[in-house]
């Protein structure tokens, strides 16, 4: 009985790890069809949606653009997320816990009214929309997502160590640089992961924000969703898809490399001769 | 000495004030300003006439349009995080219950849906329920229709195409409560009597609401927020409430209105997050990113 029951939750979990992946999956199998609508049956390989993809100029700018900003996005918001969290981890202060929420506010924030306060502020003020306005909006939604990870991964960092060098002489900066910034080097990784990608896969803020003539991957898929659903729109996805996920993985394993080496070389540098 | 304690008590403030400065000037300021702007007036000549007007204010909450349109974007969001909840429970405690080497593959697999392109995602249904997509497809070639049947474009693809985009962050928020439980705890309870299903309804059901509820706050916020599935997944009569604010804002430019229809979905959105603090704490949130 108890058996019967554990394997059907087996089989329920198979169920819904199915309905979370197969529909991307059909789209990265479509993306290989040769079926010139862009739909079923499957016709055949072909690689001639990727190529459509690679001459569409509209398609290339756009993925220039969505680079540009997450990578922007993502070297801003981790500067000022990681110092944000290392205050948070580091040192008790008066208000911290209204701080804290102040610094996660924007997840709170339906993305829709964060869009709309930041966009017609910046307009009464006269600017317009620009690429610049990307960015501070960008910026402003990733930071909590960055606040958050890093601090999570900053409480396992050990503080004695850092007292250990300086009362071995080290200066507070040299500390800083030699030792808590490579310990916080994974924490800070993860966080220029977790906001390039929700920087990168943004669309709701973004078609508030973007001016007029300037599109990102998922505004230029939205753009081309509503004339209607071409076989380019499942070869973009498919790129998407490889993108963003193997760019983590990427990320996850020389992360891994590097530090499996420094692992080495600490151990040969403590061995005496 | 004295300089050290100074410097140690403005440490934090020197890491905290760009942070708190984006978030004030990004953020807090402009909040405030569209509270003071949904009281201007935008003018038939497109300027807008500073002072304490309550027209916008009337007619986003004496209209019907919108108390309407309101309405059905709360139960599209309601339906959403029932279905997650009842749906996401279960993978969440089998991935809290199953062996360590498993585990981290089955959690693996459920970060993967957040790399994943939102818009890809809710457009990779076109691909499954659409007239040439699998399931036609697959009908047609069995015999069970004659014609491609439309499935799409209705409320229910809207709430499938939300389910699809939330569920992970139910089954992880669930999965964080569940993983905490003393297992112990579920052991004691059948060596005194109770049947495998009472221990889980008495013990274990009760131990993870925290993420059980973090979960359907989520769910909820983001759903009752969405602009984008409902115009890829919904016909032209499933518009949600983000769909007004951007007609208002960008296509009418009629900004005071644009902001007081934001606010109502602040207010409305935002009293959920405080009841929801009030009785459980942000921290259940935080606790899904370690």
């Amino acid at each position: 009985m108890m058996m019967s029951g554990w394997s059907m939750i087996r089989i329920a979990t198979i169920l819904v790890y199915l309905f979370l992946f197969a529909p991307v999956a059909v789209v990265i199998l479509l993306a290989f069809n040769a079926n010139q609508f862009g739909g079923f049956p499957i016709e055949g390989f072909s690689l001639r949606w990727f190529e459509a993809l690679w001459n569409n100029d509209a398609i290339v700018r756009a993925f220039k653009t969505s680079l540009l900003l997450g990578l922007l996005t993502s070297a801003v918001s981790t500067t000022l997320g990681t110092m944000a969290a290392l205050a948070m981890v580091r040192y008790d202060f008066p208000g911290k816990r209204t701080i804290s929420t102040l610094l996660v506010a924007p997840i709170l924030i339906p993305e829709v009214v964060l869009a709309v306060a930041l966009l017609l502020f910046l307009q009464f003020l006269a600017m317009p929309k620009s690429f610049g306005l990307l960015l501070m909006g960008h910026v402003v939604f990733t930071l909590p997502f960055v606040v958050l990870v890093v601090q999570a991964r900053l409480v396992s960092i050990r503080r004695d160590v850092e007292e250990a060098a300086m009362s071995l002489g080290a200066t507070p900066i040299q500390t800083f640089f030699q030792i808590t910034l490579p310990l916080m080097l994974p924490a800070v990784m993860a966080g220029m992961l977790f906001s390039f990608t929700i920087s990168f896969d943004d669309i709701t803020g973004t078609l508030f924000w973007k001016p007029g003539g300037v599109e990102t991957v998922p505004t230029q898929i939205f753009a081309m969703l509503r004339n209607s659903i071409s076989p380019e729109i499942n070869a973009l996805g498919a790129v998407m898809v490889i993108f963003t996920i193997a760019l983590p993985l990427i990320a996850a394993s020389v992360a891994r490399v590097v530090s499996i080496q420094k692992l080495r070389a600490s151990n040969r540098a403590e061995k005496p001769g | 000495m004295a300089a050290d304690i100074a410097g140690e008590r403005r440490a934090p403030w020197m890491l905290l004030s760009p942070s708190l400065a984006t978030v004030g000037l990004l953020l807090i300021i402009p909040m405030m300003f569209i509270i003071v702007y949904s009281f201007w007036l935008r003018t038939a000549t497109g300027a807008d006439q500073v002072g304490f007007y309550l027209d916008n204010w009337i007619e986003v909450l004496g209209d019907r349009f919108y108390r309407d349109i309101l309405f059905q974007t709360f139960a599209i969001a309601f339906y959403t995080t029932i279905i997650c909840a009842f749906v996401g429970y279960i993978p969440a405690y089998f991935v809290a219950n199953t062996p360590m080497k498993s585990k981290a593959f089955l959690l693996l697999m459920l970060m993967l849906p957040f790399w994943i392109s939102y818009i890809i995602r809710t457009m990779s249904w076109i691909n499954i329920l659409g007239t040439s997509g699998a399931l036609n497809t697959m009908m047609l070639s069995i015999g069970i229709i004659d014609e491609p049947i439309q499935m799409l474009y209705n409320q229910t693809t809207v709430i499938l195409g939300l389910v699809h985009y939330l569920l992970p962050f139910m089954i992880l928020n669930v999965y964080v409560s569940l993983d905490g439980i003393d297992k112990n705890l579920t052991e004691a309870a059948q060596s005194l009597g109770c049947t495998g299903w009472q221990a889980f309804r008495e013990v274990t059901l009760p131990l993870s609401f925290p993420g059980l509820a973090a979960g359907s706050l989520l769910c909820f916020v983001l759903a009752a927020g969405t602009y984008i599935t409902p115009i890829v997944l919904g016909g032209p009569r499933d518009a949600m409430f983000a769909n007004l604010v951007f007609e208002a804002i960008v296509t009418q430019l009629n900004w005071p209105l644009g902001s007081a229809l934001s606010l109502v979905l602040l207010a409305l959105l935002g009293a959920l997050v405080v009841v929801y603090t009030r009785y459980l704490g942000v921290d259940q949130i935080a606790k899904s990113f370690k």
